[in-house]
């Protein structure tokens, strides 16, 4: 039954299943190339920067890119806690 | 002005030493002054490829660690006296090479040649990273296949980001050039078409070079395919790409599948 299948071109061809992987692996690949010491830099950055003037959980510091098509989102969100302490090192100064 | 090509790929096996070869041998047949060098320390072909392995004294490594100068190192091809070629070292390691070196030997060279043609070694490491280092132009070397398409992708990414010229600040122009085409596959779909991979790589076509014995002949005899069988199609394949290289325009025609054996079926059945 394969064999005849075969014989009239039955068979799909597989060409558009190798471009369709191929286009979501590399939109994967490519946006992650470099991304992710950028976003980890961005992360710490901006973590130094606002405990110099609040106390803030490392954890609580969230960093994440969206790549769109046409332009990128940046979202930084961090938490801070009710009734924040002023850093201490700004107090100290 | 020289123009530093860097012939690359990532994946091994895709026809970059091939390619180097026949590109190397058509420019020269152009009138150009060409050399190829082989980065690929400790696993050297070119020379084979090019029919000067037992013409090798001097590599690479030897000029860059200053064991012996540049004009004692370049081997003239046979058949063409303005194709040279700069063997690698087949002993010694690819830490061997510093950056450095590298920068010196091409420098001089530039000096020498129209066109200094770099054969990379596969993957992403050291071997491949050097070859590309100084290059003005990289074509990159693709089959119509999964891993081929991924890994040119990864080393489109790197030729953006590790060479001199993109720590400038400035381009490395890309090229795209598909080898081992077949045709009758794609057209059957199952194999990736041209449009396909343009798509997804998203670079400038230099060439198609079809799938064909011509160039496992060629190698076999240790000449480049373009001098061995100059009117096969993967030599006018290759000599279309080296005049695109070169600014001319030159339509690009997708191979088609030649049906000789249904020919041959239907003039016997007709006769």
């Amino acid at each position: 039954m394969m064999n005849v299948m075969r014989l009239f071109g039955a068979r799909a061809a597989s060409a558009p299943v190798a471009r369709e992987r191929l286009q979501i692996l590399l939109s994967h690949e490519r946006g992650r190339t470099g991304a992710p010491d950028l976003l980890e830099m961005l992360r710490s950055e901006i973590l130094s920067v606002v405990s110099k003037h609040i106390d803030v959980d490392p954890d609580k510091v969230v960093v994440r890119m969206d790549r769109g098509k046409f332009v990128s989102m940046l979202e930084v969100d961090i938490e801070v806690p009710n009734g924040v302490q002023r850093s201490k090192m700004v107090a100290a100064t | 002005m020289a123009k530093v090509l860097v012939v690359t790929s990532g994946k091994g096996g895709v026809g970059k030493t091939t390619s180097t070869a026949a590109l190397g041998a058509a420019l020269a047949q152009m009138g150009q002054s060409v050399v190829v060098i082989d980065f690929d320390v400790g696993l050297r072909n070119l020379d084979l490829v090019m029919g000067a392995e037992r013409r090798v004294v001097f590599d690479l490594i030897n000029v860059v660690q200053g064991v012996a100068k540049l004009p004692q190192a370049l081997i003239r091809d046979k058949r063409l006296e303005n194709l040279w070629l700069l063997p690698a070292s087949q002993t010694r390691d690819k830490d061997a090479l510093t950056e450095e070196g590298v920068e010196r030997v091409i420098a001089d060279l530039k000096t020498k040649f129209d066109w200094i043609l770099c054969d990379s070694p596969a993957g992403i490491e050291r071997g491949a990273t050097l070859a590309m280092r100084y290059a003005d132009e990289a074509i990159i070397v693709t089959n119509p296949e999964v891993s081929s398409v991924r890994d040119s992708d990864r080393i489109i990414g790197m030729l953006d980001s590790k060479t001199v010229r993109a720590e400038r600040g400035e381009r490395v122009e890309k090229h795209l050039l598909v080898t081992r085409y077949d045709a009758g596959r794609a057209a059957r779909g199952e194999m990736l078409s041209i449009d396909d991979i343009l798509e997804i790589l998203a670079t400038p076509l230099l060439g198609i070079v079809p799938e064909s014995q011509d160039v496992l002949r060629a190698s076999n005899v240790g000449c480049p395919v373009t001098l061995n069988a100059a009117s096969s199609a993967p030599a006018r394949a290759y000599a279309d790409a080296v005049r695109r290289l070169m600014g001319e325009q030159i339509e690009m025609t997708v191979p088609v599948e030649r049906k000789r054996l249904m020919d041959r079926l239907l003039r016997r059945r007709a006769a």
